[in-house]
Formats: structure tokens, sequence, C-alpha cells
């Protein structure tokens, strides 16, 4: 680690979920923007210990399905009604007839929604990247396995290298390390 | 740390029991589902997949022979226009939906025994639906005129016909797959990120990782993870709903007597999770055989709950045979009632198909009821037999609704025999090979347990949980 590279953030670790939500409450409280928790599994009500809201993915996904929606009509509809219209059974090609256009307009809503939702959630989550600065921190790896870890970054208002380091100390953390670009 | 000063304590007799066995911590379930996949690999594995390869090739050179030669080479033919193929289509796709069961419903439901079967379960779905989605594909004949199934402009100004449920199959039978695969990507990150972290050499740590798209675990990521994770599991209760009323459609939209019924749909649904549990369960038993350590996470709790489930479904389908037979006597319709009564049950001696009438009945109503008795849901040999009545009861039943309907339909002067031919049955063998084949191959290269939930629903997981010193 040379001392040149710039900071990125400080690393802390914490005994267990329990002890993660309780920090995560402090720094809420402390005025701190830039930072996460980072854990094997969501933790139930660390959202609101974070403060953070509840997330907007599904306004993207109602666009989406939305749009499956239109597409599936379109599709089925502009042929089947305009373009080739097509007596089937004797049943007359009109809006009569929609019931059996649902089974289409439906299964094209979901995949429109479900691809929406996935592509939605990448983009919101900036993935993929593969590279990150928190990685370089030799600790970061266990939080795939068991660790419970905060990362407080650097570019924070409130961020300083002593006292946020103080702080995290104070409130139970473990290996308080610098994590460098 | 309380911030309640009363403490309400669970009832002993109401407390749930644990869903990982011998109170194992999050490091355990980490090291134990990683093991499988990062351990040499098994003998037992190479011997096996040593046996379903040249079976799954064996499929793969009936197809090919089947597309070079056409049709010809199966024993469908007049009357007989659908039947061991879509059989099997059926009959895969069936199986399929106990997996989106196990992810999508369950879920909402918050079932959280769930998620230490639901990836192998998902697993399978997939498995299941690649197989179906042969027998529809080459059953067509000239599969290279199968594009015609797309709504796409073509230069004899051609479109499908959007009435039709089998154009309304190949929209649901895609979007199932499609949807099937991203559901099982976005639950396999977190732990394709557990297994890039634990590589040691290089290969696996470039897969892993590019697989793991750089998951960081954050919460600012696991909230919108959550997010999606929710609503793919809302749209895929729906969808998994309407598949398999779609592929009903295909019979109950027709005219033949034993197809055009209203109670096609949730009867097909019903069967379909019934027949998915017992492949579930027929895969998992010899697992958590071969792997002693997912014995605590696949526990004998699980088994009973899949039972409890496969007599449920089991009993709606039992349900639904008996309505049938009602519906054919208080329908008051000859052909109907001829159908059932003499082509499938064969009351009077001129049905020529009863005996695969009789052993769907025999697998999938009476075998099931064993499992009213809790002793008999968690002795894994029985329920590991019972699986396999359901998996045969299953095949039959769909063999049974094609076959009957059609070898025996109106007129006795357009009635015709069928048998299947050696390319048909090798075919049906070659999609064990597929989906065996698969699934091995899976169970070697992919966490085949759900790493990041399992430890989701320890107590240690708890944001409550002090441990007691």
């Amino acid at each position: 680690m040379s001392e040149s590279r710039k900071v990125y953030g400080l690393g802390a670790e914490f005994e267990s979920a329990a002890a993660l939500m309780a920090a995560a409450e402090k720094i809420r409280d402390t005025g701190f923007s830039h930072w996460d928790v980072h854990t094997p599994f969501p933790i139930h009500g660390m959202d609101k210990a974070m403060g953070l809201g509840k997330s907007k993915l599904s306004a993207f996904v109602f666009v989406g399905g939305f749009l499956g929606f239109l597409t599936g009509i379109s599709l089925v509809s502009i042929p089947s009604l305009f373009i080739y219209p097509m007596i089937v059974h004797g049943k007359p090609y009109t809006w009569a007839t929609l019931p059996a256009f649902f089974p289409i307009i439906f299964e094209l809503t979901v995949l429109f929604s479900a691809f929406t939702a996935v592509g939605a959630m990448f983009a919101m989550n900036s993935l993929p990247r593969l590279h990150h600065p928190v990685f370089n921190w030799d600790r970061f790896k266990r939080f795939t396995d068991d660790g419970f870890l905060m990362v407080i970054e650097a570019r924070d208002i409130k961020f300083s290298e002593s006292r946020t380091k103080a702080l995290l100390e104070e409130i139970g953390a473990r290996n308080v390390t610098l994590i460098h670009d | 740390m309380a911030k309640s000063s009363v403490t309400l304590e669970t009832p002993p007799e109401l407390q749930r029991p644990a869903l990982v066995d011998h109170e194992r911590s999050i490091h355990w379930v980490t090291e134990n589902v990683s093991n499988i996949v990062e351990s040499t690999t098994p003998k037992w594995w190479f011997l096996t997949i040593c046996i379903t390869s040249p079976i799954a090739l064996m499929g793969l050179i009936c197809i090919i022979y089947q597309i070079s030669n056409g049709v010809g080479v199966w024993g469908e033919n007049h009357p007989n226009g659908w039947a061991w193929d879509i059989t099997n289509f059926v009959f895969w796709i069936g199986i399929g939906h106990a997996g989106t069961l196990i992810s999508a419903v369950l879920f909402l439901t918050r079932q959280k025994w769930r998620t230490s079967i639901n990836r192998a379960a998902e697993a399978m779905t997939l498995f299941a639906v690649v197989c179906a989605g042969i027998f529809p594909a080459i059953h067509v004949g000239r599969v290279w005129y199968a594009w015609f199934l797309a709504p796409i402009p073509n230069t004899n100004a051609i479109w499908p016909n959007f009435r039709s449920p089998l154009l309304w199959d190949v929209f649901a039978v895609s979007t199932y797959f499609s949807v099937s695969v991203l559901f099982w990507f976005v639950g396999l990150i977190p732990d394709l990120a557990t297994l890039r972290d634990r590589a040691k050499s290089r290969l696996p740590q470039i897969i892993y990782g590019i697989l793991a798209l750089g998951w960081r675990g954050g919460n600012r990521q696991w909230r919108h993870y959550e997010m999606a994770y929710l609503l793919l599991a809302g749209l895929s209760t729906p969808l998994v709903l309407s598949v398999h009323s779609i592929v009903s459609f295909d019979f109950a939209t027709s005219i033949m007597p034993g197809w055009h019924t209203t109670i096609f749909p949730p009867y097909f649904v019903a069967g379909a999770i019934f027949g998915g549990f017992a492949m579930v369960l027929t895969i998992m038993l010899p697992a958590s055989r071969l792997f002693p350590q997912i014995n605590d996470m696949i526990t004998r709790n699980h088994v009973d709950k899949m039972a409890k489930i496969i007599l449920l479904t089991g009993s709606i389908v039992g349900y639904a045979y008996l309505m049938e037979l009602f519906v054919a006597w208080y329908g008051a319709n000859k052909f109907e009632s001829f159908t059932f009564f003499t082509a499938r049950a064969n009351f009077d001696g001129k049905g020529w198909y009863q005996w695969s009438y009789w052993i769907m009945m025999f697998c999938n109503v009476i075998s099931p009821q064993i499992f009213w008795f809790k002793k008999m849901r968690t002795n894994y040999i029985v329920v590991f037999i019972v699986c396999q009545f359901v998996n045969v009861g299953m095949w039959f039943e769909r063999f049974t609704i094609i076959v009957t309907s059609l070898a025996q339909d109106f007129l006795p002067s357009s009635w015709g025999r069928y048998s299947p031919s050696t390319t048909e049955i090798l075919t049906f063998v070659g999609t064990f090979g597929i989906f065996l084949t698969l699934f091995l191959l899976f169970m070697r290269f992919l966490p085949m347990i759900a790493i990041s939930e399992v430890k989701g629903v320890t107590p240690e997981a708890d944001p409550h949980h002090h441990p007691k010193h």
C-alpha cells in the first residue's frame, strides 16, 4: 500500500448482523451519506437502519411491463385485424375475439417486465463492474462468507481519517483499515 | 441493546423447527456448499456422467435421424397425430413447474424452508424445459420452417394465427424459459461471488469473477436486488400458472372427446406441480446421500413438507380425474362418456388403453395417499419409491389423455391403434440422458444450494439475535 495512492475510504468489521445493524443506526444518526454495509445476505431492517427508502425499481418494471403490454396488443391486433385477417373456426376477426389474444399479450407483458427488472437492477447497482476500490481491502472477501463489513467513503463531507476511525472503533468495529483507490 | 423492555417469547409448542440442523454457523454453510464445487471430482460423478452422456448422445442421434428422415420414423400416424412426442413435451414441461413454484410461489408466501432446495429445483426447471422444447420443435417435421411461428413479416405476407393455442404455446414456453433463466441467474449472483472470493487458482477466479459481475453485497445493492427478486417472483407466479394452462389449451380448445373440458387448466397446473415435486425429490434424495454435508440443510423437515405438497396436489389431480368421470356421465354426451368409460376406464371391455388409465390412477391417486402418515413422509426410501410412481403416473396421465382420445374418437371406421417406434422410445430415453447430464454438470460447477439465502434463514442472520454466552 503506497501512501501516495488516493484514499477511498475506511473499512470496518463487525461481529454479527446485530452489531452491524446497531452500528449502521449510529452512522446514520451521525449524518454520513456515502457509506455502505457489505453482508453475506440482505439483513432484514437494514434499509431503515441506514435511512434508505424503498427501492425505486418497481417504477421501471411498471414502465417495462406496460411497454410489453402495448407490444403484445400491437403484435396480435395489427396482423390479425388489419394486415392479414384470417377466419379461424368460422369466428370473426374483430375485437370481439379479444379473449383469444390475451395469452400472447400476457406473456409479452411478463417477458418485458422480467427483463426490465433485471436490467434496471443491474443499472441501479452498476453491475457488471468487475473492479471496485473496495476489493483492494484484503479483508473485504469475508463479506461473501461470514463477514459483516462497513465501508465509509472518503468523499463524504464528514469523513476524516482519524476521527471516523475513532468513531468506528467506539461503536464496536474491529480491523478498521484504510482502503486505497 | 434490546429496544423494548418487554420480550415476547414464543411458547415451545409454537416454535418452528430450525431450518438448518445442528445450529450450524454461517461460515459452516459457506464451507460446506462451496466444498461440493471445490473438492476433487468424486468417482461416482465420473461414473454417472459416463452413463448419462452416451444416453444423451443417443437422444441427439435419434433427433438428427428424425429430422433427416421426417416424422415417419415415429409411430405417429392417422388418427394418432400426437402421441409420445406431445406426451413427452407435457411431461417435461410439467416437471419444470415445481422449480418455479418453489422459487416464486413459496417465496411470495414466505415459506423460508424453500431456500435450501430452490437452486437445484430451478436448475431442474431449466433442464426440463430444454428437454420439453425438443419435442414440439421436432414434431413439426420440417424444423427448418419453424421460423414460420415467429411473427415477422415475410415474403409470403403470411402471419401466424394469433388465436391458436399452439402459437400461445410458443410464446408461453419461450417466455417461461427466459424468465426462469433470469430468475436463476439473479439468485446465483451472490453465490458466484462467494465462489469467486474462495477460488484459489486463476481460471476459476476469472470465470466466477466474470459471472459474479463484481457483486459487492452492499446494502445499497441488496435493496435493489431484493426488490428485483421479489418482482421476478411476483411475475413468475402468474407466469407458471399461465404456462401449463396454455399447454392444457392445446387440448381444451379442440373438440376431441376427453379434451374439450374447462377443468383442464387447473387440473394440468396441479398435475405439473405434483410431477415436478416428485422429480425434485427424485434428484435431491440421492444428492443428499452423495453429499452428506447437505443433510443439515435439506432436512427431514423439508422432505416432509414436499411430501405433503405431493399429497395435496395428488389429491387435487385425483379429484379432477373423478370429476371428469362424473361430468362424462352427467353431461350425457355419448362421445364423452365413450372416451371415459370405454376408451379409458374400459368398463365394457371395448377399450384399448385401459392399462395406461389404471396405471395413471394407481400411481397418481392411490400411491401418494401413503403420505398421510408422517412416518412415511420422513422415510427417504418410501418417499423415493412413491416419487418414482408419481413420475411414471404423470407420464401415463399425458399418454392416456392424448392417445385414448385420438385412437378411439367419433367414428369406429376412423379408429386406429398406436404403438411407438424404436426411434421414438430412444428419443424419450435420450432426454433423460440430456436432463441428468446437465444436472450433473450443474452440481459440479455451480453451488447447488443457495448459500446466501440459507444464511439468511439461520438464527444468526436475525438482526435481533444475540448469541447466548
